[in-house]
């Protein structure tokens, strides 16, 4: 199909945070992670675990506790000492409210979800009352001495467990004293010295307190008598996380050596009706301390500092062999961080605090199809870009002719006109012109700047050397609120595309500035789309690997789209388990689709008919031995490379050029901390 | 090997030591060996009783005074003799309390150190160089002291001894980086000076200590850039005036950078040396360790850390070692043992893959003694092979019973024929292998039974099938001792698998004491010694340009020997003519290359005579000079040993013999030779140790195929 020459880049440092803690919300079916620069991110889980929403985070911002509230109110308590609730239409931050008891530690809702209860530096538990808009200071429990570490509400609500050094106490939230108080051994001998952290604790409905702790153990205690009940030795080092089930038969716990332990109720003896907590499955999927773990219906949620997400399904639970009964870890976003000015060759690459702009290198060789061609002209980094401000970059985008670039974060927008002439790079940086953005997207011209703002509308912003000028505000027809995630603009600059967390996608023309139609709602979310430069159709793919093409001017799916319905693509396509985040097309094919996902790219050749799930499968790059007889592939609309990978961003350059940007693991692997130390056999 | 107890504190330092300064001066014998007088750097001199970590008595000068040379012990009278301020002699004795009121003698010159002997006077070093023996100074403490050192030359180190009832003195000076040793003999008063030479530039000798061994002082020196050197002080120098003295270089310390400032080296028993300030690897880092080595082998025997690190100040008395560290001294016995060959070079079998070819099938040890088992196998034998190849299967069927009845009375002859077609078909079973080890048995019976009756070509083919093993036919072997033929013993050494020690040894014994001429009539197989037919035939091969003799030669040792020893510029060529016959050295090379355990094996040499052990380790020699001298660890040859079974072979030869080697004057150019053979192999190995993390290193850089940041590549989608 094809001969293409590769850039392959790998100076994209890419290094996702470790994560701190989550929260899954069943009803929701979402889970809320946090991560250690103050980010906060939502899985919908039954959408194909998409990630849904980031809120960027914030210099100023450290997150210990995660808490939702509801199906659509989340709150974050950490170490700065402010309690924050996120506005998840906005992707910002509502409102923060100090808790004036230093550090806290841990938050807790109650199961009336009336209440909240944050533990703090200071010793003190504090009550805050949940309004409908704002939560608000209650009072504080008996102050304690040592930190509050960890906090669980009783199902009654009448009771909290809270965590501390060396001691669990139990206090009673009407009186808002002390009833219990129950000491944790420090354990073994040579680490009797040291304070044992009780890092969690969880209040079961039998009263029993569950706690684990830095010496490596988890303990069942009678929170009536305070006793201790059983205890699991589970590792040498600290059990950093811990989660009930929702119905209280399981229980699993996090360690700092990467591994997660699950506890199930069951009755030793069949028949027997007395049950008791036993341990039945280690799973090791991390590398580092397991900083978080939650339990869904059916899979086991960790996550830890080397932060990856890892979903590892309980086949118990799995009734049918679907995606849910797949291992997913989620390692990179599930959006693009690197832009590309294709005319230039230039990459812009997206970090939390910066933007880096790399000029490709380039080669004076011609080789064949599996060389390495020598590298002439290296590859240039021209530009690194600072944010201003505590707040993280959210989104960023390069004007395909290179001289423009753009980025935002959840309190203004930045743009800057780049001045290229011979090796010198000026910049200019251009007034404020909104104040934040969900995303960007220039024009295919280079004249028009698009930004997705708050509402789900979309402003149209000209651009000239010396100003810009805002042109025109589009809303969305449904009146949807829902932010904005993808923007697509055609080549002819006739159309603008954006897709919202809705699953809406609505057209818009640019001509008459006026909104053209809405594409009919699929309910997964797009993962990438975008506008065919000749024809005009709209290519779109979603969360759950279905792929539409939908023909704009016509207002109607494309006859290909509803083939590719009937027949259905490859069954290869449907294996892999992350989203499509990118969609370009070949210039010199006008047929071809190329799109990516962290494990593969892939040419479409539209042309070509759809070869059905029947129809045998190559991938392999170059089999020269086989003859043109055996060759019945050639017409395989599908072709795969999964020769790079992790990919984080596949695009076509002129003259058969590809780019792929590749974040190796290993690379990611290198710059964590190292693991704690584990005797491993024979060492 | 040496061991370091676990050492206990005996006292503390004074309190103002620097991290350069202990505080402590010295520490010399007292009363008896658990008596030590530890002399502080003040004023005080204390003796304790070592075992009992208790200070028996103490003495200190007044305010203003200082203690500058340790106390000793006057062998003769039982007082305690010291020096303060230079020049003032004290001598007093234990029930002497105040140290003001003690016995005041002011010298003329000042005193650089008093040496204690048993039972002789102690000798007065002054600073200068002059030697007085403590009566004579005594008697006129005014006297005047002549000047032998020169200007700016200043004593490093001094030590005493006693040679033939005869006090003798050494020490050594330094003067701008040059270093001299003087030795001191009184009675009469004679006085060599030599020349220890410099060792370049800001390398200057930190540590001495001296033995005394055979009318020759051994001096060992620890220069700063962690060489030790050995000196050999002759008692009775020939030639007069300044004389150069030649260093051999016994170890070298792994100083990881720069150099060693604060160390101190002193001399044990049994070619063991105990090291304090050096690291025992480079690895180590900055922390302090007091380590004992053994100067033969250059290996570390024991080591142990010092906290608060050492000063450098180490004594030996009575098997402990003295050393300061951190604000204590402390104690630690030690222990050191003579470190056998074996010991040192480590054990290491070898089973070469090619005998594994002819190793017979398994043994069925049960089925043999009982006939019943033995007859039910058979006929379940029979009925298989009857399927397969009915022609083979008559054979059998008229055979074994037959055949064993038929041998019990012919004569030799036709022994041969009855078996030619039993041996000539050879299937390939269990059952043959019992059925041959009964003929054998049968054949036994007979020879012994008969002197006369001797099927030697019979018993050759038995044995050659290589499913006999000794378990199956007790007396085999010995029988083939027995009637001298070695043709058929070498058969049997190749394919027995299970010869017992006393066996090999046996063989051993015989095979040593066969007169070549004897064998000129026997044929042996000399497939083991294919090389050997021409000892002009070049074995300097040369792989990927490697020449072997240049790991002798470019070592510093060598260089460094005296010219005495150095007899022969490279020993690989000495002794190049074999020292037993071909045939000889043939059944030898069977002997080396059987396997056999060495604790059993070890009993069994000692019954070898002298003159049998050196022969053997003569032929071992050449076999390890021919096989060290190509780059291949093998001799060609099918069947030649290889040089860890020489070298097996040589070190349990020595285990068990050498006593007796010792004492043989023939057996001494011979042990040179091999204890030089012994030390360029700890020197061959420690070469590898040191290039193996290197050679690792490469084996790690293959495996990854390098993916820059960026590359360029084609690709084809088809």
């Amino acid at each position: 199909m094809g001969q293409f020459k590769v850039h392959r880049v790998r100076f994209f440092d890419f290094m996702p945070s470790g994560i701190r803690c989550m929260a899954f919300n069943s009803k929701a079916d979402r889970l809320a992670l946090a991560r250690l620069d103050g980010s906060v991110e939502i899985f919908n889980f039954s959408n194909n675990y998409f990630q849904e929403k980031v809120i960027p985070g914030s210099d100023s911002r450290s997150i210990e506790a995660i808490c939702w509230v509801g199906c659509d109110r989340l709150f974050t308590a950490g170490l700065n000492g402010e309690v924050v609730e996120y506005d998840l239409e906005r992707l910002c931050p509502k409102y923060t409210l100090d808790a004036f008891g230093g550090p806290i530690w841990t938050a807790a809702c109650n199961s009336e979800e009336t209440h909240f209860a944050f533990g703090c530096e200071d010793g003190s538990v504090k009550l805050f009352e949940i309004l409908p808009d704002k939560i608000q200071f209650e009072r504080n429990l008996d102050r304690q001495k040592g930190r509050i570490l960890s906090l669980s509400w009783h199902k009654s609500g009448m009771l909290i467990a809270a965590g501390s050094l060396d001691v669990i106490r139990v206090f009673d939230v009407k009186s808002g004293h002390s009833v219990q108080r129950i000491l944790v051994d420090r354990g073994s001998a040579g680490t009797s010295n040291k304070d044992c952290v009780v890092w969690n604790v969880a209040f079961l409905s039998d009263y029993t307190i569950v706690s684990g702790d830095s010496a490596g153990k988890v303990q069942l205690w009678d929170a009536n008598k305070g006793t201790l009940i059983k205890t699991h030795l589970v590792s040498k080092w600290d059990v950093l996380s811990l989660s009930v089930s929702e119905n209280e038969d399981s229980i699993v716990a996090g360690t700092s050596e990467g591994t997660v332990v699950q506890f199930q109720l069951l009755s030793p003896k069949i028949g027997d009706m007395e049950t008791q907590w036993v341990r039945t499955r280690t799973f090791k999927h991390h590398t580092h301390d397991v900083r978080a773990v939650t339990e869904t219906r059916t899979a086991v949620v960790s996550g830890g500092l080397d932060t990856q997400l890892v979903i590892c399904p309980l086949m118990d639970k799995v009734e049918v062999k679907s995606s849910e009964s797949v291992l997913r870890k989620v390692i990179f976003p599930h959006r693009s961080l690197v832009s590309c000015a294709k005319k230039p060759s230039l990459l812009l690459f997206q970090f939390p605090d910066q933007l880096e702009l790399w000029r490709l290198g380039g080669t004076d060789t011609i080789g064949k199809p599996g060389e390495s061609l020598p590298v002439t002209r290296k590859p240039e980094k021209l530009l690194q870009l600072k944010r201003k401000g505590d707040d993280h970059i959210c989104c960023s985008t390069i004007s395909e002719c290179g001289h423009w670039i753009a980025y935002s974060t959840v309190s203004s927008i930045r743009l800057y006109q780049l001045q290229c002439d011979n090796n010198n790079i000026s910049i200019t940086k251009l007034p404020k012109v909104l104040r934040s953005a969900h995303q960007l997207q220039f024009s295919a011209d280079s004249s028009k700047l698009f930004v997705a703002s708050e509402q789900a509308t979309i402003h149209v912003i000209s651009l000239s050397r010396s100003e810009c000028k805002h042109v025109h505000t589009f809303k969305p027809k449904s009146g949807s609120s829902a932010p904005v995630h993808l923007l697509a603009a055609s080549a002819d600059g006739q159309w603008l595309t954006s897709a919202n967390r809705h699953c809406e996608i609505n057209v818009y023309n640019l001509k008459k500035l006026k909104h053209h139609c809405m594409v009919p709602v699929y309910n997964s979310l797009p993962s990438a789309m975008a506008i065919h430069p000749e024809t005009n159709n709209l290519l779109v793919t979603h969360a759950d690997q279905q792929m539409f093409e939908f023909g704009i001017v016509d207002k109607q799916y494309t006859d290909w789209s509803r083939k590719l319905q009937k027949e259905g693509l490859h069954r290869c396509r449907l294996k892999w388990g992350t989203p499509v985040t990118h969609i370009t097309f070949n210039p010199q094919a006008p047929s071809q689709v190329i799109l990516h996902d962290t494990h593969m790219f892939c040419i479409i050749d539209q042309s070509l008919p759809l070869d059905g799930l029947k129809a045998q499968f190559y991938s392999q790059l170059t089999p020269k031995d086989t003859s043109e007889t055996d060759k019945p592939c050639k017409n395989n609309a599908l072709k795969i490379c999964s020769k790079y990978q992790p990919l984080l961003h596949v695009n076509l350059l002129e003259d058969d050029w590809l780019v792929v940007v590749e974040r190796p693991l290993i690379d990611i692997h290198s710059q964590l901390p190292a693991p704690v130390k584990q005797k491993k056999f024979g060492t | 090997m040496a061991e370091l107890y676990e050492g206990f504190t005996l006292c503390g330092l004074a309190a103002g030591q620097s991290r350069e300064n202990s505080g402590l001066l010295g520490i010399e014998p007292g009363r008896d060996t658990d008596h030590v007088i530890v002399t502080g750097a003040g004023r005080t001199v204390t003796v304790y009783k070592v075992s009992d970590q208790k200070p028996l008595g103490s003495w200190a000068a007044k305010q203003g005074q200082a203690v500058t040379c340790p106390a000793v012990r006057h062998g003769q009278t039982g007082e305690y003799v010291a020096v303060h301020d230079s020049k003032v002699l004290r001598i007093w004795r234990d029930e002497d309390i105040n140290f003001e009121k003690v016995f005041k003698a002011t010298l003329s010159a000042t005193v650089s150190r008093i040496h204690a002997l048993p039972s002789l006077e102690p000798l007065v070093l002054f600073q200068r160089g002059a030697v007085r023996q403590l009566d004579a100074l005594l008697a006129a403490p005014q006297q005047a002291v002549e000047e032998v050192l020169s200007e700016e030359e200043v004593i490093r180190w001094s030590s005493c001894f006693l040679e033939a009832e005869q006090p003798l003195l050494l020490f050594s000076t330094e003067k701008s980086g040059e270093c001299f040793l003087y030795l001191q003999k009184l009675n009469p008063n004679v006085l060599h000076k030599y020349n220890i030479g410099s060792e370049g530039k800001g390398v200057c000798p930190i540590g001495f200590t001296a033995t005394l061994e055979n009318k020759c002082i051994t001096l060992m020196c620890l220069y700063s850039n962690g060489c030790v050197y050995k000196l050999l002080v002759s008692l009775h120098p020939s030639a007069e005036g300044e004389q150069h003295l030649p260093k051999s270089l016994l170890l070298k310390l792994p100083v990881s950078e720069g150099v060693l400032r604060r160390a101190a080296i002193a001399s044990l028993e049994e070619g063991h040396i105990a090291i304090v300030g050096a690291p025992p690897s480079a690895s180590t880092g900055d922390r302090d360790f007091l380590c004992i080595w053994n100067t033969n082998f250059q290996t570390l025997q024991a080591s142990k850390e010092l906290p608060g690190g050492a000063y450098g100040q180490l004594w030996c008395n009575a098997g402990k070692l003295y050393v300061t560290h951190g604000k204590v001294l402390t104690v630690i016995p030690y222990r050191c043992e003579k470190s056998s060959l074996a010991a040192a070079l480590g054990k290491l079998k070898q089973t070469s893959t090619q005998e594994v070819t002819s190793s017979p099938s398994v043994l069925n040890w049960n089925s043999f003694p009982d006939e019943e088992a033995a007859l039910q196998q058979r006929t379940g034998m029979r009925t298989r092979s009857s399927k397969l190849n009915p022609k083979s299967q008559a054979t059998l069927t008229t055979s074994i019973n037959q055949v064993l009845e038929d041998i019990k009375g012919v004569s030799r002859e036709e022994v041969e024929e009855v078996l030619e077609p039993f041996l000539s078909c050879s299937p390939i079973s269990p059952q043959f292998q019992l059925d041959l080890a009964h003929i054998a048995v049968e054949l036994l019976k007979r020879c012994q039974a008969d002197p006369g009756f001797y099927p030697q070509s019979v018993l050759a083919r038995l044995a050659q099938t290589g499913r006999l093993s000794h378990s199956s036919c007790p007396g085999f072997l010995m029988l083939a001792l027995e009637k001298r033929d070695y043709f058929l013993a070498q058969l049997c050494l190749q394919h027995f698998p299970d010869i017992p020690e006393a066996v090999v040894c046996a063989f051993l014994k015989a095979f040593l004491s066969v007169v070549d001429a004897d064998l000129v009539q026997v044929s042996v197989d000399l497939e083991g010694v294919s090389l050997m037919d021409d000892p002009g035939q070049s074995l300097e091969g040369v792989q990927n340009g490697f020449s072997p003799v240049l790991l002798e030669e470019d070592s510093c040792d060598v260089q460094l020997t005296p010219p005495k020893l150095d007899q022969s510029s490279s020993w690989t060529d000495v002794s190049l003519t074999c020292p037993v016959g071909l045939k000889k050295s043939a059944l030898l090379n069977e002997i080396i290359r059987s396997s056999y355990s060495e604790s059993f094996l070890l009993p069994h040499l000692k019954d070898l005579s002298a003159q049998q052990v050196i022969l053997f380790l003569q032929y071992l020699q050449y076999l390890y000079v021919r096989s060290s001298g190509d780059v291949y660890t093998q001799l060609p040859g099918l069947r030649a040993p290889t040089i860890t079974q020489i070298m097996d072979w040589v070190s349990l030869l020595l285990d068990a013999h050498f006593a007796v080697l010792v004492m043989a004057p023939e057996a001494k150019g011979l042990l040179t030779q091999l204890h030089r053979f012994v030390r360029s192999q700890v020197r061959l190995y420690s070469e590898l140790g040191k290039i193996q993390g290197t050679l690792q290193e490469l084996g790690k850089i293959k495996k990854e195929q390098e993916i820059g940041l960026y590359s360029i590549e084609v690709i084809e989608l088809f």
